[in-house]
């Protein structure tokens, strides 16, 4: 039922609210030095020093926006879904804590890399908005994200809401490889122009480069902004607890 | 002690009252909000994913898709017009209460449109780019949208009046009151079509007017009729 | 610098606005990233305080009225 698995010792111990939560707080100011660092770094490399493409000109430059956000969301939903199935599992709080906490920064992502696949396209392509197998799988994913999310601040007893909203995430990270092999083969069928934003067949390293520095830093970003949300959620969760109460006393 | 203060409620009064309450119950529940807009923005997107995304013909048919979308989230979210009410029983308080039952339903029907029917037309235009509607056709769809919206509402409200009491309310308001719909749905796309063609749009917009006159008048005492059946039961 | 001067450099070729505005946006999804958790933190706290203050209001009424 529980424990079907051996882990080692320290995944149990991320079971402990208060333990989690203190870890947390010692990790978040590395984190934040290194996104600020990697973002800083990437975004006067990106912006300033990298060449502009040969055909699409300096609007270009807003790959070293929608791509890492566009992996992030990605990236955000497995976890939300990996968390959820983890709170199931071990019937760990701080698991659902951690998926409950995915669900809008992974919306957000998701909303960002669809606006500046939009805001790329214009110049590019001459419309705002272009119905391509990328695009619309990164639609169908903020509606996954908002369906998460809805289900979460409809169910008011959160610890029922946790374990819904983990299902569901469940479902969809399942669905997803299925949305996106639909949605490309409703593409091909549908083909109107052969391009995709971000595969130029070759991208020199003075362009990749800065790109990878992005990615890393918006996975930092993540990694800060959902242990600040997680921590949040923690208070919010354990706000009976005697540690709480000690610590909400030295404030 | 109590001075016997006789508040002289004016309708007007009455009626900002209503608004505010309702207005403000919303705002503690702000998260259900968003359920119609992404409901908006879902339907909308089945189309090119269900038929075509060639800009030929989403940008013929975007006036229809975006109107039906429209229709369908406003039908979505009427149940939840009454629901809560009669859940608490402030709905029984409200048609035993000395005021005009019209005047207090015609209030929470501006209230909720200023929740789902506005919001919706204010999000119209992002539909419309993604659905490739032509330029001159985008002031015309929203102006369509903001005279058919609180139509919508209000026969809407009909609707959630009548089955307020039954537990499936959900689907059964749909079937009453969607052909109901049909005249509005069939105005309000003729006029957006009508300016994407260059044509004028004077007399589309002021049938949807008068549509909306009749039902700013009817609506409420139909509602207010069909309250005082299902509650009584 | 792959730009000659501070005017080319906004100008992004002509290209500015899409890149600005990409930007911004992008400005914008970080900051609500960042400060949605403290706004939250710093409700989360005033709420607690209340709560605290309540709490030891009606003990302190109890307490008075079973002294009587």
């Amino acid at each position: 039922m529980a424990n079907t698995w051996k882990m080692p010792a320290w995944f149990y111990r991320l079971g402990s609210p208060r333990w989690s939560f203190e870890i947390m707080g010692k990790l978040l100011p590395w984190f934040a030095v290194a996104t600020l660092a990697l973002l800083s770094c990437g975004l006067v490399w990106g912006l300033a020093f990298a060449p502009a493409d040969y055909q699409q000109g300096n609007s270009f430059r807003i790959i070293y926006i929608h791509v890492p956000a566009a992996i992030l969301a990605q990236s955000c939903y497995i976890l939300m879904a990996v968390a959820g199935a983890i709170s199931l599992i071990w019937k760990m709080k701080v698991a659902d804590m951690v998926a409950k906490s995915c669900a809008p920064i992974g919306a957000s992502l998701a909303v960002l890399a669809l606006a500046t696949g939009a805001i790329w396209g214009k110049p590019t392509w001459g419309t705002w908005w272009v119905w391509d197998a990328r695009l619309t799988s990164m639609l169908i994913l903020l509606f996954l994200y908002i369906g998460v999310y809805t289900l979460h601040s409809a169910i008011e007893n959160e610890v029922t809401a946790g374990k819904a909203g983990a299902v569901l995430a469940l479902v969809g990270v399942v669905n997803i490889p299925i949305i996106k092999y639909s949605v490309e083969w409703w593409n091909t069928l549908h083909q109107g122009s052969t391009f995709t934003l971000t595969e130029s067949p070759k991208m020199a390293p003075e362009m990749w480069m800065p790109l990878l520095i992005m990615v890393l830093g918006f996975y930092g970003f993540f990694s800060v902004v959902l242990m600040l949300r997680t921590r949040i959620e923690i208070l919010q969760r354990e706000r009976r607890a005697g540690w709480v109460k000690e610590l909400m006393e030295a404030h | 002690m109590c001075r016997d203060d006789a508040l002289e409620l004016s309708l007007t009064r009455v009626f900002w009252i209503t608004l505010k309450r309702d207005l403000m119950l919303a705002y503690r529940r702000r998260n259900d909000l968003i359920s119609p807009l992404m409901f908006f923005l879902m339907v909308a997107t089945l189309f090119p994913l269900g038929v075509s995304p060639d800009p030929q013909f989403l940008s013929q048919a975007a006036a229809g898709i975006v109107w039906v979308a429209a229709l369908l989230a406003t039908l979505l979210s009427m149940d939840s017009l009454f629901r809560s009410d009669y859940d608490d029983g402030s709905l029984e308080q409200m048609l035993l209460s000395p005021q005009p039952l019209a005047l207090l339903v015609f209030a929470k029907i501006c209230a909720h449109w200023m929740i789902s029917g506005l919001p919706l037309t204010l999000m119209a235009p992002l539909l419309a780019v993604m659905l490739f509607l032509p330029e001159q056709g985008m002031s015309a769809m929203v102006i369509s949208l903001l005279l058919g919206t609180p139509t919508l509402s209000l026969i809407g409200a009909i609707g959630a009046g009548l089955t307020v009491g039954l537990r499936k309310g959900g689907v059964l308001i749909s079937l009453l009151v969607l052909p109901l719909y049909i005249p509005v749905l069939i105005f309000g796309t003729g006029t957006v079509q009508a300016a994407s063609a260059g044509l004028p749009v004077g007399g589309y917009l002021a049938i949807l007017g008068a549509i909306l006159a009749l039902g700013m008048v009817l609506a409420p005492l139909a509602v207010a009729a069909s309250l005082r059946i299902s509650v009584s039961d | 610098m792959y730009f000659d001067s501070f005017t080319d450099f906004i100008a992004m070729g002509g290209h500015g606005l899409y890149v600005w505005l990409a930007y911004s946006i992008a400005l914008a999804v970080i900051a609500f990233n960042v400060l949605s958790p403290m706004l939250r933190k710093k409700q989360f706290v005033a709420e607690y305080q209340r709560r605290l203050k309540r709490e030891q209001r009606l003990g302190e009424s109890n307490r008075a009225r079973s002294a009587e």
